[in-house]
């Protein structure tokens, strides 16, 4: 079985090592292994604490969002390496920190394909902190968000409550996909943060409506819903989407339909590509292909257009 | 995995469907797009694919998501799948 990860991201100051500390207080934590940049203020008790440099391997495509998080790929196949071995406790799930400015998409890849870290280990899901009283902190923060399949808005304490109205209206602009709740002092479920959600077809709630979403510095997301899709026409339409606007396209992540009993899953972080994973049902009545697209310059006809162009020569 | 690179890949995600009927399907469909561009595609003995251009340059593309970038670098320029006149093409 693999060990699940939580990759907890957010802009600096806005309350990550008061979340991570908080979880760790729990009891029903589990043992948990936590990887920081920075040692300091995380309390650890009975969790395994390591620290990592952040090291950055550039892959010889040149592909500049295939970056590689070396540290962490050394450190999480050392962690397994120890545990094995009886030189660590045993850890049941590891906890990432990034640092504030951080791109989490790196790590995302790091996970998803370094040979020995994707086989043993397994994204949980990524946890965005969001400062509820400051909001989105440009460019670095709306990745964040993004990228997450949780939002935690922090200080909910001290944050005005239309303030906070309207940062949990702009988040749900900014990524449809992604649930979130507010916390002070990080009090939140555990089983909130750590139910699989980067794998959960149940989690893709797009109940806020469909269509294009207002500019957020300058990224948007917009839902694609299509009937069936061909599966070879969808993979090849999107591996060159990517390879074109990859750098763009943030995040895509939504159900397909493939004229299967169920649907396919698919979550791509970047150029980032989880596993897609066919569904032996659909999580509810709705047949339709959905699709939610964040980034800039995303215009969902012309999308939804060339989609179908490629799935009906596939089908020709 | 990288939708792209490929690299670091024992099988690129787009093409887990796995099958030889399946593989000449994917070659066949990126032929045709590919031909929009002026270049053909040809799957060879099932493990890697062959792209050339009208000049006759030819090159050995492993799977699907090196196929875009080594296609780019053929013709130097990028391929969107956006482009107006490629879904005009293929909506006929």
């Amino acid at each position: 079985m693999k060990t699940p990860v939580v990759l907890v991201t957010g802009f600096l100051g806005s309350g990550k090592t008061t979340l991570i500390s908080r979880l760790l207080e729990r009891p029903d934590m589990g043992e948990t292994a936590v990887i920081v940049n920075e040692l300091g203020e995380i309390g650890i008790d009975h969790h395994l604490l390591r620290r990592v440099d952040e090291r950055t391997v550039l892959l010889a495509s040149g592909c500049v969002c295939c970056v590689l998080r070396g540290d962490l790929a050394d450190e999480l196949r050392d962690l397994l390496d120890r545990r094995d071995a009886g030189e660590v406790p045993h850890f049941g799930r590891v906890v990432i920190e990034t640092t504030g400015v951080a791109d989490p998409t790196p790590i995302v890849m790091t996970l998803l394909s370094d040979p020995v870290v994707r086989n043993h280990y397994e994204l949980e899901s990524v946890v965005a902190t969001v400062d509820g009283v400051h909001g989105l902190n440009g460019p670095e923060s709306v990745k964040q968000v993004a990228v997450a399949d949780r939002l935690v808005i922090t200080k909910a304490d001290i944050a005005a409550p239309g303030g906070r109205a309207n940062l949990e209206e702009q988040l749900a602009r900014l990524n449809p996909t992604a649930h979130a709740r507010a916390a002070t002092f990080g009090e939140v479920e555990p089983e909130w943060l750590f139910d699989g959600a980067a794998r959960d077809p149940r989690d893709i709630d797009l109940v806020r409506g469909p269509g294009h979403r207002e500019l957020d510095h300058d990224v948007r997301s917009c839902v694609l819903y299509l009937d069936e899709v061909d599966w070879t026409a969808f993979g090849l339409w999107l591996t060159m989407l990517l390879q074109a606007r990859g750098q763009d396209i943030l995040r895509v992540k939504g159900f397909l339909n493939v004229g299967g009993d169920g649907p396919v899953l698919v979550n791509c972080v970047q150029h980032a590509v989880h596993p897609p994973v066919h569904l032996d049902e659909w999580p509810d009545d709705d047949r339709r292909s959905r699709l939610v697209f964040i980034g800039r310059d995303l215009d969902a006809e012309r999308l939804r257009e060339s989609l179908t162009a490629f799935d009906r020569v596939a089908r020709s | 995995m990288c939708a792209l690179c490929g690299v670091i890949l024992n099988q690129h995600w787009a093409e887990q469907d796995g099958g030889r009927r399946a593989r000449a399907f994917r070659a066949a469909l990126l032929d045709r797009v590919l031909g929009h561009f002026g270049l053909s595609l040809h799957d060879w003995a099932g493990s890697v694919y062959v792209l050339r251009d009208r000049k006759g340059a030819s090159v050995v593309v492993q799977d699907i998501g090196a196929v875009w970038s080594e296609a780019e670098r053929l013709l130097g320029r990028p391929l969107d799948p956006l482009d107006a006149a490629l879904v005009a093409e293929l909506s006929r």
